[in-house]
Parts: C-alpha cells; structure tokens; sequence
C-alpha cells in the first residue's frame, strides 16, 4: 500500500544517508588509526578493537532487551564510529573492562537514554571519555610514550599538554624546552591517546570529509583559527604560555575539531550557529587547558557546547526556502 | 486512619525527592555515601516534624501578611538549634555534613509543607505529614546515596561488595548524582505506573 | 479561635514575639553546647597532633605562628608544623607535621586539600608508612621527587600536588629550625644584657 503523499516543493532528493555518511567518517578516520596502530603497536590494536566490538554489542543489547525494538540499528555505522572514536580518546594501555565501562556509558547512558541517534544531546564518544577520565583519572592520565610497542608494560611519559601545563603552574617559560618540535608534534612522535598522534593524518582525514560534503568547514576552522589566535595573544602577553602551533597540534585538537565537534546530531544545523558554537569550543578549550584542573580541555569544551547547541538552534534558525523575513514583526 | 494516609502520601504518592522534585540542593549534594544521604534525611525531617508542629499550633496567632518571616524564624530556628547539637553531640555528622545543615533553612520542603500543609491542618496530623514527607525524603536520600557509593566505591553502608579501584569515581562526584537521580526517577515513575 | 487580623500592631507585636521566642531558645541551646562544641575542637586538634607524632598521651604548649604563616605546636613528645602551600594543583595545601627532637619526620596529616578526587586528593595516604611515597623517618629539609631527582616517589599521575605537598613538610621544618635559632640567639642577647 503506496499512498501518495504531496508535500511543499522543492523536491529534490539528496544520496546522503545516516549509513553513508557514518562509514563516510569512518573511512577519514582510517589513516590515523593505522597510524596509532604504527605507533604505539598492540596496544592501541587491542583498544580499538574491544571499544568498537563493546560499543556495536550494547547498542544491539539496548535495542533488543530494553528498548524491545524490532528495527536493527547497530549496521548503521554510528555505534562502530562512536567505538572508533571512543577508542582515539583512550590510552593505549587502558585495561579491557575499563573500555568496556566506557562503552556502556557512551552507548547506554550518552545515547540510548535520550532515545537513540539523533535524539542525544551529547556525543555519545566524548560522553563516555569525560566519564572515564573522571572516575579512572590515574589509567586515563598515564600515557604510554610513542613507539613503545607493548599492550602491559610500556613506559609512560609527560605528554606536550602536561608539559604545557605544568609551564604555567610553575610560571616558568623553560619547561617549554621539553617539548617536541611542531613538526614531530605535526606527524605524530608525541605521548597521548591513540588520536592524539598524528595532527597531519586527522587533517588529511578532514579534508576527505569536506571534498566528500560529509561536514562543512565552518566548525574545524572556527576552533582551530580561534584556539591559534587566542593562544597567540596569550603567547604574545607571556611566554609561560606555548607556542600557538604547538598547542593547536597537540592533544586531542585535531580530532575534536574535525571529527567530534561536527558531529550532525550534537552540532547546531546553521552556518551561523556553527560559527558561534566554533568559536565558543576554541575559547573554552584554551581556558581550561591554561587554568583548569585537566590537562585536556577539548573534551570538555565541546560538551559544553553540545550543551548548548538547542539554544543556539533557536536564536540561528536557518531560512525556510521561500521565506521572506519580515521586517515589521522583527520590530 | 485519616493520619496514617496522611503519613503514607509522603512517602509514595507526594514523595519530595521523587514526585515533588523540592530541595534538590541537599539530594544532590550530599549523597556521595548512603550513610550520609540517611543523616542529611533525618537531619531534615527533625527538622520538619518540629517546624510542622510549631507551626500548626501557632498558625491563628499569625496574621497573613506576615506569615513566610514568621515561618523562616522558626525554620531558621530550629536549624541553628539542631546544628549546634550536632556540633556538640555528633562530630562525625558534623564533618560529613556540617556544609549542608545550614542549607536545610532553605530546603524548599520546609517551607512548602508549613505552607501547604500545616498552616491548613491541626498539630497531629502535621506531625504525620512531617514524618511522612521526612521519611519519603530520608528513603529516596539513602537510595540514592546507596547507589552512588555502590557505583562509585563499590560498598554500601561502608560494607565493600568489590574491591574499590574497580568504582567509577565519577559516582562520588557531583555529576554522578545527577546520571543517577534521573535514572533513579525514571526506574520510580515506571513502577509507579506499572 | 479566630485568625488575627493583618493590623499594623498585630503584625509588629507577633514579628516581635517570635522573634524573642526564638531568640530566647537559641541563646538557652547555645549555653548548653558551648561548652562541648569547645571540647571538640581542642580534641579533633589534638588528635592529629598525636596522630602526627604517634604519641597517645601527650602535653601540648601554646602554639607559635611564624612570620611565614607557619604554626608550631610544641609538645612533650615532639613537635608538630602546620603549614599552607598555596601552589597545589587545585589550590591551598594544608599540612600538620610532625617531627621528632632529632628533626625526622614522625607522620603528617593533610588538613585542607582541594586537589583532584582520585588523583592529588591520594596525598593523605600516599606519603604514610608503608606507602608507596613513604617519608616517615625521613630528614625533612629538602625533600623531592624522584623526577626532580629526590628519593621520594610522587603520587601517580600527580606530581605537582606532590612537590606542593613536599614544599610544605620542607617548610615546616624550615619553619622548626628557624624558631630553634631564634630562641638561641634570643637566649644570648639576654646574656648579653
């Protein structure tokens, strides 16, 4: 039974789907996973893999058990993209049921709760890692260092975040000696989560994204212009605070900005809005990395903002086509 | 009869934490443990059932105009009066919770119920209403405190049920009473419907 | 009874009344715990003086606050420092140490912390005996981390609360040999006169 169904014009049908799309992000986010596999061997393997299967698992057990729906959600591609992307913020020597708890948090309580895609307010990956790094601050903060091979035993070490930070709280503008070059930082010979190592690989997966239309480029360039200049000018007033392009490749900054802040369901739909909302993650993520308890503060920055996002919604409501904006209602 | 169904409508059908959704500044703040959820409650209903009372014998002498500040002296009262005792008497108490005692002046169920209830009904049956309101609160602050400290630390009641470096220390925090008071009113609201 | 009319007087004299009433109450309970609100405090400062110093039973003089904000509470068992560190990952550090006649450290007490629940927030027991950070016994003076090349190890992923936490035992010592000095040369100018 087809029924007809008339609506307003213009019909015109887009090829995107929530399936293509997904896997469309997954695909930019390949080159840097073999990277983190390069650089930091098994480990990052082993973390990648269970936080993907954990994530795909809980979305088909919520659906099912909870839920009791009959529709399949989980060949979609966003629960695998929320577990690749949970996985990028993760040490490589996180324990197994640690990225378990991870997952559950980010599928069951950042997601499902709210009623499955499209319905979440927060990122269901950014979710689950600020909720790790609360309540497992010790495993979350012990960073393996880069080319050390193991899953177990590997050797930790500062990352260029708490490198960074540690400058400020001493007020001492040599510890900045210690860190890497912008140019190692760029290809990724730095400590950190898995998506913390290649800048250059996120980047190229971003530009992937933006040739294919899966995301336009106002929110990675608003975060990434507004972190430059506003730790520029800090740079500028004191040299305890980085170098800018240090600090825009270090840490979980490229990921953030191309791949968790744009996601579709927790960013706000105008160009406009996505502006303001880039530009409010750049100036958080700069305060909390400077004077915030954590090391990290993309993360917390763009929950922040996803918070924000409805509000943001409401005051940039895109045009409806054809609609004339009146200008004696507006007075 | 009519006092016990006073007594029962706060523990379920009017329950402050659940239903009521009033001081929500205590219920978040001081349920990282079960045991000091349990004191913040008592604490509180102390306090209510007192003020209940005082109130309702007192409501005639009260002209309208002036009856919240006649009600906050005696709230305000009766919360000095109890932290100075358990200053004294109970310092333990007092290190768990001693921030918050203060706050029970501004509890907005105090007030609410010297407004809705005893300046309405006579002094037994505010009694009841106090003790009931103050028991629904007292259950709902220990069950969420409970599953705080299960979640966060892997006891209860200070009783270890798995080793602590496995709790997520997010339960503790404050944004963990939040995660587990609305899971805990949507798990109320489905049994109540059922 | 009928319900008093909202009348200007009325108003004045029930505010009035209730409030004296009130009043009156308060003043009587504050009279009857005063007196162990007081014993309390003395207690809970005493307890971890003891604590510190591993004594059951000992004899407290009247504290001495440095210029440095420094408090020294000597005693018949040893002596006890309480010091501030303000440079602690979330803020002011508070410590009580205590230290034997020869100067080592006897045990501590973190009074006032504001560091990261699960990280810095471990101070409290990651420095005591048989932890992994252990500095009882140890010389106090110049106490650092492993990584600033010291013999004590910091607490897991929080190295900056432990140099504050080691910044404030190094200062209560520095605060314990600067007051031994001063009585000596005070001791002398006296002789001098």
């Amino acid at each position: 039974m087809n029924k007809l169904i008339v609506s307003l014009s213009p019909h015109v049908h887009g090829s995107d789907s929530v399936k293509k799309n997904m896997y469309g992000v997954c695909l930019a986010l390949l080159p840097a996973m073999l990277a983190s596999f390069y650089f930091f061997g098994l480990g990052a393997a082993v973390v990648m893999l269970s936080s993907v299967a954990a994530c795909v698992f809980f979305e088909w057990a919520i659906t099912k058990f909870i839920l009791k729906q009959q529709r399949l959600t989980i060949l979609d591609g966003s629960a695998v993209l929320t577990g690749m992307l949970l996985a990028f913020n993760l040490p490589s020597n996180l324990p197994i049921w640690i990225i378990v708890l991870g997952a559950l948090f980010a599928i069951g309580v950042g997601k499902m709760t709210f009623g499955g895609l499209g319905q979440n307010i927060f990122n269901p990956a950014l979710a689950g890692r600020v909720f790790l790094l609360i309540s497992f601050p010790v495993q979350m903060t012990t960073w393996p260092v880069s080319g050390d091979l193991d899953y177990i035993d590997v050797t930790t070490g500062a990352t260029p975040l708490s490198i960074m930070q540690k400058a400020i709280l001493e007020k001492n503008p040599s510890v900045l000696n210690d860190l890497p070059s912008s140019i190692d930082m760029l290809i990724g010979q730095t400590g950190g989560s898995l998506g913390e190592v290649s800048a250059l690989l996120l980047l190229l997966g971003c530009i992937f994204m933006l040739c294919k239309k899966i995301i336009t480029w106002h929110i990675p360039v608003s975060i990434i212009a507004t972190v430059f200049v506003f730790a520029g000018l800090l740079h500028l007033a004191n040299p305890i605070y980085a170098n800018p392009l240090q600090v825009i490749f270090s840490g979980g900054l490229m990921l953030g900005a191309c791949f968790m802040a744009t996601d579709y369901v927790t960013s706000p739909m105008s160009h406009k809005g996505q502006l303001i909302y880039g530009v409010c993650i750049g100036l958080l993520t700069v305060i909390i990395r400077n004077w915030g308890a954590y090391p990290e503060g993309m993360s917390f920055a763009i929950i922040i903002m996803n918070a924000f996002t409805p509000l943001i919604n409401t005051y940039c409501k895109p045009t409806r086509f054809g609609e004339i904006v009146k200008k004696e209602a507006a007075k | 009869m009519n006092n016990i169904k006073v007594f029962l409508n706060g523990l379920i059908k009017e329950n402050p934490t659940f239903v009521l959704l009033l001081g929500m500044c205590p219920t978040l703040g001081t349920t990282s443990s079960a045991i000091n959820g349990m004191s913040m409650g008592l604490a509180t209903m102390a306090v209510l059932v007192f003020s209940n009372l005082i109130i309702a014998l007192i409501k005639n002498l009260i002209p309208d105009m002036v009856r919240i500040p006649c009600y906050i002296v005696v709230i305000a009262s009766l919360v000095t009066i109890l932290q100075m005792l358990i200053k004294a008497y109970a310092p333990a108490v007092d290190a768990a919770l001693g921030l918050f005692i203060p706050l029970i002046v501004v509890n907005c169920i105090i007030l609410g119920r010297a407004e809705a209830f005893a300046a309405k009904n006579g002094a037994i049956p505010s009694i009841f209403d106090g003790l009931g309101i103050g028991l629904g609160f007292t259950w709902a602050l220990t069950l969420l405190g409970a599953c705080r400290e299960f979640l966060g630390t892997g006891k209860v009641f200070g009783l270890t049920c798995f080793p602590e470096e496995y709790g997520a220390l997010l339960f503790v925090l404050a944004p963990g009473a939040f995660i587990v008071l609305g899971y805990l009113i949507a798990v109320f609201n489905k049994l109540k419907k059922a | 009874m009928k319900k008093l009319e909202s009348t200007l007087p009325n108003m004045v004299i029930v505010l009035t009344l209730i409030a004296v009433v009130a009043g009156l109450a308060l003043g009587y309970v504050n009279s009857i715990t005063a007196g162990p609100i007081e014993e309390i405090k003395k207690q809970q400062l005493a307890d971890g003086i003891k604590a510190v110093l591993n004594a059951d039973e000992l004899q407290v003089a009247e504290p001495q606050t440095r210029d440095n904000g420094a408090v020294i509470y000597y005693t018949d068992k040893g002596t006890a420092v309480q010091t501030t560190d303000p440079n602690g990952f979330g803020g002011k550090l508070t410590v009580l140490v205590g230290f034997n006649e020869e100067g080592l450290i006897q045990g501590y007490r973190v009074l006032e912390t504001a560091e990261t629940p699960g990280l810095g927030a471990k101070a409290g027991e990651w420095f005591q005996k048989g932890q992994k950070g252990d500095i009882i016994g140890k010389q106090a003076g110049n106490l650092t981390v492993s990584k600033d090349g010291g013999e004590v190890d910091a607490i897991t992923a929080s190295t900056i609360t432990s140099r504050a936490f080691l910044r404030c035992v190094n200062a209560a010592y520095a605060a314990l040999s600067e007051a031994k000095t001063d009585a000596q040369t005070g001791a002398t100018t006296q002789i001098d006169n």
